[in-house]
């Protein structure tokens, strides 16, 4: 069976104790100044393009979004989400990261911040912003110049060994989805291994089982899009 | 010597904003080596060599003269904008170019903020040329023109070798080879760009690469290519 597919939150004690989960405050200096930016990040083939296009078709009926995505060669996402018609071609923009998704996500975002910021001026007012990585390994991790929540996509495929590997995405991203849960028993992954691990790596942090194919397979993801829109306007 | 070539010595400065890691969004491009590269004239060291000699007499020299003349002239900056976009055939590179000088304008506003960015800004709606912001934050970081000239060439050399080495495999050591060898070529072009450096704008060099715009406007249309230029 595979595990609840609510992003879990188990929480034996209450919030106001200045114990502080990354997901439960924005900085006061950018806090609702601006569009939410939630980056989508993950291995190659993880699920990261089918997630923006759910997110896209399950929110863009009551948000204004726009979408960056990166790739590591070609225009391939931006193209894909724009054949899905989920948004408009005009909010979705690509950035060229020349053979080096991360870095484009870290160590130098002035690409992305610079697409980010022309896409929000195009299409004020803004409420959200996603900005999807080109397909990396298990260190990259958006720069939180970039972002202001970040979501980090494993797939079951991948193997059950992954949580337990570890690395910035897995461990601190303020959702870790695990995707693809319907491939389990075709290639010998346990599921409560995976959940197990991940909780151990994360701590409090949230974790949702999905299978992106199923029809309401990111409804539980948006929802959680919608508690950080919330958080992040009020 | 004039006056700005006078202007002290900032080695430190200097070394911080000819450092590949400082992010102004340079690590997407090749400087042309992708283009080079499909066609099958990038394949050894050699190669390599002889396309970075090509540019260093060519375009890239052009580059450092305008950086230099930018810091330079600070007042006449959107003269020399206009005189380098009229040495760039090339619409995509026109493009690249500023795209590279917004982003240049981002991180340095933040290092040095007496940069004069609202002048650079109001250039063009897309930024001003990549070597007139080099030149203006190089003058706004109290470097030389020299000095600008010199992270022009040094930031080509580094653009062409790490393409090189992504896209081809060759050899890193090797690569680094070359420019080393080359060092002293950069020391002598960046001094010579130098000398333009308070040169009327209509008499700055114009040399450049005319099969690179070509090639540029070419690999735009690539379905699969790795570099953004």
């Amino acid at each position: 069976m595979p595990p609840d597919h609510q992003p879990s939150h188990s929480h034996d004690h209450s919030h106001d104790h200045g114990h502080d989960h990354s997901h439960s405050t924005f900085p006061s200096s950018v806090q609702g100044t601006r569009p939410l930016r939630i980056g989508i990040g993950g291995p190659v083939g993880s699920g990261k393009t089918a997630l923006t296009a759910a997110l896209c078709r399950l929110l863009a009926n009551e948000l204004s979004m726009v979408v960056v995505t990166n790739d590591i060669f070609t225009t391939e996402d931006a193209e894909a989400l724009r054949r899905m018609a989920v948004l408009p071609d005009d909010r979705i923009v690509p950035v060229e990261t020349g053979a080096c998704p991360h870095t484009a996500i870290r160590d130098d975002i002035s690409a992305n911040l610079d697409a980010v910021e022309r896409l929000e001026a195009l299409h004020s007012p803004v409420d959200l912003t996603l900005i999807e990585s080109g397909g990396d390994n298990l260190t990259a991790i958006f720069s939180r110049a970039l972002v202001d929540r970040q979501i980090f996509v494993i797939d079951v495929a991948g193997g059950d060994k992954v949580p337990r590997k570890g690395g910035p995405g897995v461990t601190t991203a303020d959702l870790l989805v695990i995707n693809k849960t319907d491939l389990a028993p075709l290639v010998n992954a346990d599921l409560s291994v995976m959940d197990r691990d991940a909780k151990i790596r994360r701590g409090d942090l949230p974790i949702c089982f999905t299978s992106l194919v199923q029809p309401n397979g990111a409804s539980a993801i948006a929802e959680w899009v919608r508690a950080q829109i919330a958080a992040w306007t009020s | 010597m004039n006056e700005q070539n006078s202007r002290g010595s900032h080695l430190a400065t200097l070394l911080l904003l000819a450092d590949s890691r400082f992010p102004t969004g340079g690590h997407a491009h090749s400087g042309g080596v992708e283009s080079v590269h499909a066609l099958g004239r990038m394949t050894t060291i050699a190669e390599l060599e002889l396309f970075i000699d090509g540019r260093l007499a060519t375009s890239a020299k052009t580059d450092a003269a305008f950086a230099a003349a930018a810091c330079a002239q600070p007042n006449n900056l959107v003269a020399l904008d206009h005189e380098l976009e009229v040495r760039t055939p090339s619409p995509k590179l026109r493009d690249v170019s500023r795209s590279l000088g917004r982003q240049m304008i981002r991180v340095a506003l933040r290092a040095w903020p007496n940069l004069d960015a609202t002048t650079l800004r109001s250039i063009n709606a897309n930024g001003p040329l990549q070597p007139i912001a080099l030149g203006a934050v190089a003058y706004a970081a109290q470097l030389s023109p020299h000095d600008a000239a010199l992270v022009s060439l040094h930031h080509f050399v580094g653009i062409a070798t790490t393409a090189a080495v992504r896209l081809v495999g060759l050899d890193p050591f090797d690569v680094q080879a070359i420019a080393a060898r080359i060092a002293s070529r950069l020391d002598d072009i960046a001094a010579e760009a130098a000398l333009f450096a308070n040169t009327t704008n209509s008499d700055l060099p114009a040399s450049t690469s005319l099969l690179a715009d070509i090639m540029a406007e070419h690999h735009a249309t690539w379905e699969v290519r790795l570099f953004a230029s």
